[in-house]
């Protein structure tokens, strides 16, 4: 075909990124359950679809790639290999083989690429079956399929006891089960391309579970004048037949509605005794696996949704800050003159802009699965290198965040999880040792609270020794002795965070390159969040990071320092209060209150600032209470002037990274409010 | 853009330039009019602290928080002082926005570059990475403005 494909291109990128994360993902399920048929169907079929794909692009390489590794699949599936960490490893290699290809692609270079090495791999793991090969070398004559023994008596000698589970499966969920033989028109001059359109309209609300010839062979134009499938579906005999109808140069030479008691006669007929195997496997596959049905009502759902540019939601995200703006200024106009009608026309405004922020954030929000994903491979890679026995658990993937936090989550998420298999967990000799399982327990946990999301990493390995943490602070000179002898508890465990700090004494090729847990916690610290430590010695270490639900338009207290307003993120902020003069004392130089039996450290804002005026100290004093950390400092301001949603804007490539602040916003007057970051302001 | 990033100015000896001219105290300087995204009145600047002096504030131009460059301060000429012909120049270099003010905007000027002097044999000492050159028309001295280095301090 000569079309043009460049406008499918984005598309095929996309799509093929998303078949090799499932496929990787899948694999490392499999190594894990290697007996579970459902996970090796739908490795197959991912590879399949990925296969076609590429060879619909005329991505010949990438085609010839995914044909090898679905030669070996197949083996798998049909039980002929065994799943080894051999077979699985070199499977992979062939994804990130992939995955550089379309890197490439994607950066409008070439596809083509040698292969061969890997390609001899897999050849050479499937060594041991001759079978395959041999299939892999003759050239099927379409004319092997015996034209007697065509229609269903033909073809259901042909069914393996697989395909009779999935069918009794079928039947088990009420679902249509058909048999159709298509035929092709003599003069056709695509076979494979009608036949993939048949697949395609049959597939669209349902599942092809087996046609003769293979799939693959249909995909090459190999086979005579008809082919036969059945169809797992919902859709009825009228349905299927209409569909079919609209496809030209076929028609339907045979369909039968397969029922249960028919399909279980010819299943004793083919199987002879083999019934009590087949339904002890079925049993197994309900329970642990996806089922075909499910399968088929989660591709009609994927149908209802659209793709669309990242970049239009930005637009249209930045066209709803507008909106709030400008909401504001009319709220504004609106309290100064005093129209009832103008009045109740705003509350309008305001409910539908509300509803339609709201919508557009849902929009944007993604599950952080699209993060985590790339992590079970990583760790198997690394714990295999390092030696070490883990096992990964991830919950709460379904979390959802902002895209903008979840572009920024992955790199510090990576060099936690690195940290912990490196420094944390040990090795399995000394686990046993120690009395622990030798198989270490790496968690990765995500789930809401409130306006923020938490994500916890946790092992169970050695823990964080803090005295030689101290030791180690101290002879770095990040602090004096005397200062180490009083901190405790996690104030100590924070002594991780600054810069230059590293733990493991020898530097490894994992972790430890320099850059350590400061930059983690500044890249949090970038995103509005915050990252905490605990940990117990030889029980394990919690990382806590805590990030706010987006980062485009956030609730924030305007505070006035001299005559100018400031905006106070309100996930930092504790609570606000007010302070008589006599109530500020001074320890050490240093303006402390007493608030509710604790000491607060207070700092002025114009001092922080460095406001052309002076804050002097009143008979009153607005104090907002703020949250560094685990600390609480006060901070004083002459005003507070209330709780207000801000659009956070960039300060710019000029003024980014100005310390004390988080960015700006513009008020409802049209003037910038600058938002002040609590972690660099103090 | 173009040529005034780079400061190349001999492959284009004899063509012609159009440049905004404006006023900083008594001086007046000029900028590559292609640089130059808009011309606006003075518009409410809020102080950013902690920011580099020469950095006035930030202004709202429609939605977009844009920093303000105070040449005056940059250049060491004393304070600014709004008047009514106080006018803020919104530049862009590559993508980055950014403006200066200025005290008069007087005109827009054809030059030819061959007229530009290079500034390293005029202005030995004063920020001859600022400036391109300087041009002479018709008695007057123009000192032409790189205005792409002035974001890449």
């Amino acid at each position: 075909m000569s079309m043009d494909m460049s406008q499918y291109l984005d598309i095929f990128l996309e799509e093929s990124g998303e078949h090799l994360q499932n496929l990787s993902q899948k694999l490392l399920e499999l190594e894990q359950h290697p007996d579970d048929l459902a996970i090796i169907n739908e490795i197959f079929r991912s590879a399949h679809t990925l296969k076609g794909m590429s060879s619909t692009m005329g991505f010949e390489d990438m085609a010839d790639l995914t044909h090898h590794m679905e030669n070996v699949l197949e083996d798998l599936k049909e039980g002929r290999l065994p799943v080894s960490t051999l077979t699985v490893d070199v499977l992979l290699k062939c994804l990130d083989r992939l995955q550089s290809m379309i890197d490439s692609i994607r950066g409008g270079g070439s596809p083509a690429c040698d292969n061969s090495d890997l390609i001899d791999m897999l050849g050479h793991i499937k060594g041991g079956g001759k079978v395959g090969v041999e299939q892999e070398n003759t050239v099927p004559d379409p004319m092997a399929h015996p034209v007697d023994e065509t229609g269903w008596n033909g073809f259901c000698e042909l069914l393996n006891d697989y395909d009779l589970d999935l069918i009794q499966e079928a039947f088990n969920r009420r679902l249509n089960v058909f048999y159709i033989q298509v035929v092709v028109s003599e003069d056709c001059q695509m076979k494979s391309v009608r036949a993939f359109m048949v697949f395609k309209a049959l597939e669209e609300d349902g599942e092809i579970i087996k046609s003769e010839p293979p799939a693959q062979e249909l995909d090459e134009g190999r086979f005579g004048e008809e082919f036969q499938i059945i169809l797992v579906t919902g859709i009825d005999e009228v349905t299927v037949i209409s569909r079919l109808h609209g496809i030209s140069e076929i028609k339907v030479g045979e369909i039968m509605k397969l029922d249960p008691s028919m399909s279980l006669d010819s299943l004793d007929m083919v199987e002879g005794t083999g019934d009590v195997h087949t339904s002890g496997r079925q049993e197994e596959r309900s329970d642990s696996a996806p089922t075909s049905a499910q399968e088929v009502s989660s591709t009609r759902r994927i149908r209802q949704t659209v793709r669309v540019d990242i970049r239009r939601l930005d637009d249209l995200m930045n066209l709803v800050g507008e909106l709030v703006i400008n909401k504001g200024r009319l709220e504004q106009i609106g309290s100064s003159e005093k129209l009832t009608e103008l009045n109740e026309t705003i509350e309008q405004v305001d409910r539908i802009t509300t509803d339609l922020q709201s919508v557009v954030m849902k929009v944007r929000m993604v599950p952080i699965k699209q993060v985590f994903n790339r992590f079970p491979r990583m760790v198997r890679d690394l714990t295999h290198e390092l030696g070490k026995e883990v096992e990964f658990h991830i919950e709460g993937e379904e979390t959802e965040l902002d895209r903008t936090v979840i572009d920024e989550i992955g790199d510090p998420l990576v060099h936690l999880l690195r940290n912990a298999i490196d420094h944390g967990i040990e090795v399995p000799e000394e686990r046993a040792r120690l009395g622990k399982p030798r198989k270490a327990l790496l968690k990765l946990t995500a789930h809401h609270e409130g306006n923020n999301v938490f994500i916890e990493v946790t092992d169970d390995g050695r823990g964080i020794d803090v005295n030689k943490i101290k030791e180690q602070a101290v002879s770095k000179g990040l602090i004096e002795p005397v200062e180490a002898e009083h901190l405790e508890g996690e104030a100590a465990l924070a002594l991780l965070f600054r810069p230059g700090f590293s733990t493991s004494e020898a530097i490894s090729d994992i972790s430890g390159r320099g850059v350590g847990l400061d930059v983690v916690k500044t890249r949090i610290g970038a995103l509005n969040g915050e990252i905490a430590i605990g940990s117990q010695k030889d029980k394990g270490t919690t990382f806590r990071i805590r990030l706010p639900l987006t980062l485009a338009i956030i609730q924030a207290l305007m505070v006035e320092v001299g005559d100018e307003l400031y905006a106070i993120p309100l996930g930092s902020v504790d609570e606000t209060t007010m302070l008589q003069e006599n109530e500020i004392k001074m320890v050490q130089n240093q303006e402390v209150a007493l608030l509710r039996g604790g000491v607060l450290p207070l700092a002025s804002l114009h001092q922080l600032l460095d406001t052309p005026g002076q804050l002097q100290l009143e008979e009153e004093n607005y104090i907002v209470v703020v949250r560094k950390g685990d600390k609480q400092y006060g901070l004083v301001c002459d005003n507070l002037v209330g709780q207000q949603e801000v659009v956070i804007k960039s300060l710019g490539k000029l003024l980014t990274g100005t310390s004390g602040l988080a960015g700006a916003t513009i008020l409802g007057n049209g003037k910038v409010a600058l938002i002040l970051d609590v972690n660099t302001l103090l | 853009m173009l040529d005034t990033e780079t400061g190349n100015l001999t492959d284009r000896g004899k063509e012609e330039m159009q440049v905004v001219a404006f006023r900083l105290n008594a001086e007046e300087y000029a900028v590559d009019i292609l640089s130059v995204h808009e011309i606006n009145k003075m518009l409410d600047i809020t102080r950013v602290p902690r920011a580099p002096e020469y950095i006035q504030g930030v202004v709202n131009l429609r939605g977009n928080v844009i920093p303000v460059i105070n040449l005056h301060q940059r250049f060491k000429l004393g304070e600014f002082c709004q008047t009514d012909d106080s006018r803020i120049i919104i530049f862009k270099h590559g993508d980055v926005p950014a403006a200066i003010m200025v005290d008069q905007v007087s005109e827009v000027l054809g030059i030819k570059t061959a007229d530009i002097e290079k500034a390293s044999q005029v202005y030995s000492s004063l920020d001859s990475e600022l400036i391109q050159g300087v041009v002479h028309i018709g008695g007057r001295l123009l000192i032409l403005l790189n205005l792409g280095k002035l974001l890449e301090e």
